[in-house]
């Protein structure tokens, strides 16, 4: 474990380097570990693919206290997956007018539409971290055959809920934004509700499986969740 | 609440701030709020307020407004021409104004960010327990956007002041800012080149916005082998990121994680002072060690205590 400094109030707590769902599961397991201390002096725990941020109140804890507790939580910290993890399904529909670059991909790949629809919707997604936007989860395990890179040209407003793929990274816009990500798909569901109990359906350490649906049942999801 | 204003002209990017939602960074929703606690806090304070209360923060160049009800405001921050029905007002006290009678804040004359804060608060769109502006999520404040004219702007109500407060002495904001910065996160890819960053005055450049002041300077290099990217962490305002091309972005408010490397932090207590320095002005990085840091923002929000009690003979 390697403590870095970021400024009087934050530090970055490293505990090894890639994208590795191992070292991510630590990662999560430490930060369920700390935020479980309730030391009043901490006062947030972000955790991230192979580092967590701790801020906290210098004015509350001593150099000292801070490395006690991040050391006596890092030995108890295990590379098993959170046993609250879970598999959070979003459907998406593919295609169309929801997934304007879907036959972009297609070409780039040299793959037919519906064999990227599969590709996409076959892995179960890792969600490595929360963070960029509210909501957003950066995602591992996008098969890469279909890996496309960026737009060229970045779109003034993507819709909330679009889907889709840049270089390597596949994720879901949570809400409306300028993007240059290559857009698949939409889903329907609402990813972030600031006033929602929890506002956002998922956390770091669960998986993402994408749900095809048809245009019929994107119109009927969106009704039921009043968008 | 209630209607307390009209904006009849805005000013490029006036946004409704308070301390902002720094509990639901885990949820990539950024912390917001004023950029200058210092104004921000005094401003509020000036009129009766809570220092959680919201302000509106206006850069650059200030808006005309009419008042709608009897109410306390105040202004601080960066010194504007401010005129209430075209006569001259110091800023840093409260003023009580009348239904009918017109702000107007010119272009800034010294610093960046003017604070207007008014009896009780703005009121606006509360979102996670703050109503601070987040213009990147669209939420918050005034519908997450900036103030145009034609908009009403509400308050909470309370009580009016039963005298007037002003601020004995007029903050000055100086042409390059000095900051005390603990080095890293990143720091250790940089240790063949930091003396061409530490000390070096650098150039806010006008691509600067909430989310980070951007500098122009010498190009900052990394050590060899040392990587342009990283695989994306949390970030905090005030990290230094070091972007490929070496030119240094300052992290503000309005980010929650990052994926370049950042050589130093500048501590909590000179944040205002980087977000007082317009466009054109300078900045330079004094590097301070992790406890020298805590020990001036540890004095720095006594200060700020001391402040408060002045003002309003009581403790924040």
């Amino acid at each position: 474990m390697q403590i870095r400094l970021s400024g009087d109030r934050m530090l970055i707590v490293e505990l090894g380097d890639g994208i590795d769902p191992a070292l991510n599961d630590r990662v999560q397991s430490l930060a369920v570990l700390i935020r479980a201390a309730e030391h009043p002096a901490v006062e947030a725990v972000v955790p991230s693919y192979r580092t967590l941020a701790l801020y906290y109140d210098p004015e509350r804890i001593t150099w000292k206290e801070l490395t006690d507790l991040l050391f006596s939580c890092e030995r108890r910290a295990t590379t098993k997956k959170r046993p609250d993890s879970r598999v959070v399904e979003i459907p998406v529909c593919y295609g169309g007018a929801f997934g304007p670059d879907l036959g972009t991909v297609a070409a780039c790949a040299g793959l037919g539409m519906e064999e990227v629809i599969r590709l996409h919707c076959t892995p179960l997604y890792r969600i490595y971290a929360l963070g960029f936007a509210p909501g957003f989860c950066y995602l591992g395990g996008l098969d890469p055959r279909i890996h496309t890179p960026r737009l060229t040209a970045p779109r003034v407003l993507v819709p909330a809920g679009s889907v889709g793929i840049a270089g390597a990274q596949t994720g879901v816009y949570p809400l409306p934004s300028p993007g240059g990500w290559q857009l698949i798909g939409r889903t329907p569901l609402q990813l972030f509700v600031p006033d929602r109990s929890p506002p956002v359906p998922y956390r770091p350490g669960d998986t993402i499986r994408f749900l095809p649906i048809s245009a019929e049942e994107f119109a009927r999801l969106s009704t039921e969740q009043g968008r | 609440m209630r209607a307390a204003m009209r904006v009849l002209r805005a000013g490029p990017a006036a946004t409704i701030q308070d301390l902002g939602r720094p509990q639901a960074r885990h949820l990539g929703v950024p912390p917001s709020g004023a950029l200058d606690d210092y104004a921000h806090k005094v401003a509020n304070w000036l009129v009766g307020n809570r220092a959680a209360c919201a302000t509106l923060e206006m850069p650059l160049l200030g808006p005309e407004i009419e008042v709608l009800v009897e109410t306390d405001i105040a202004v601080t921050g960066a010194q504007m021409e401010l005129r209430i029905n075209g006569a001259e007002h110091r800023q840093w006290q409260s003023i009580r104004v009348y239904p009918g009678d017109v702000l107007d804040l010119g272009g800034v004359l010294n610093g960046c960010l003017s604070y207007l804060a008014v009896s009780g608060g703005f009121a606006g769109d509360r979102v996670m327990s703050s109503r601070s502006t987040y213009l990147g999520g669209r939420f918050g404040g005034l519908e997450g956007r900036p103030v145009r004219a034609g908009d009403i702007l509400t308050q909470q109500t309370q009580p009016l002041l039963s005298s007037g407060r002003r601020l004995p002495w007029v903050p000055v904001y100086p042409d390059t800012a000095v900051l005390r910065t603990v080095a890293g996160p990143h720091d250790h890819w940089f240790q063949k080149h930091e003396a061409d960053f530490w000390g070096t005055v650098f150039t806010v450049s006008p691509q600067s916005n909430r989310m980070g002041y951007r500098l122009l300077g010498p190009a900052i290099e990394r050590d060899d082998g040392a990587p342009a990217s990283i695989i994306s962490e949390p970030v905090v305002a005030g990290n230094i990121q070091i972007p490929a091309e070496g030119q240094p972005i300052v992290v503000l408010g309005e980010q929650t994680m990052g994926g370049y490397t950042s050589i130093g932090t500048v501590i909590s207590a000179d944040l205002w002072r980087l977000a007082q320095v317009q466009p054109g002005g300078g900045v330079v990085f004094v590097q301070v060690s992790l406890s020298q840091g805590q020990r001036i923002s540890r004095r720095w929000r006594s200060f700020l205590e001391d402040c408060c009690q002045l003002l309003t003979g009581d403790s924040p």
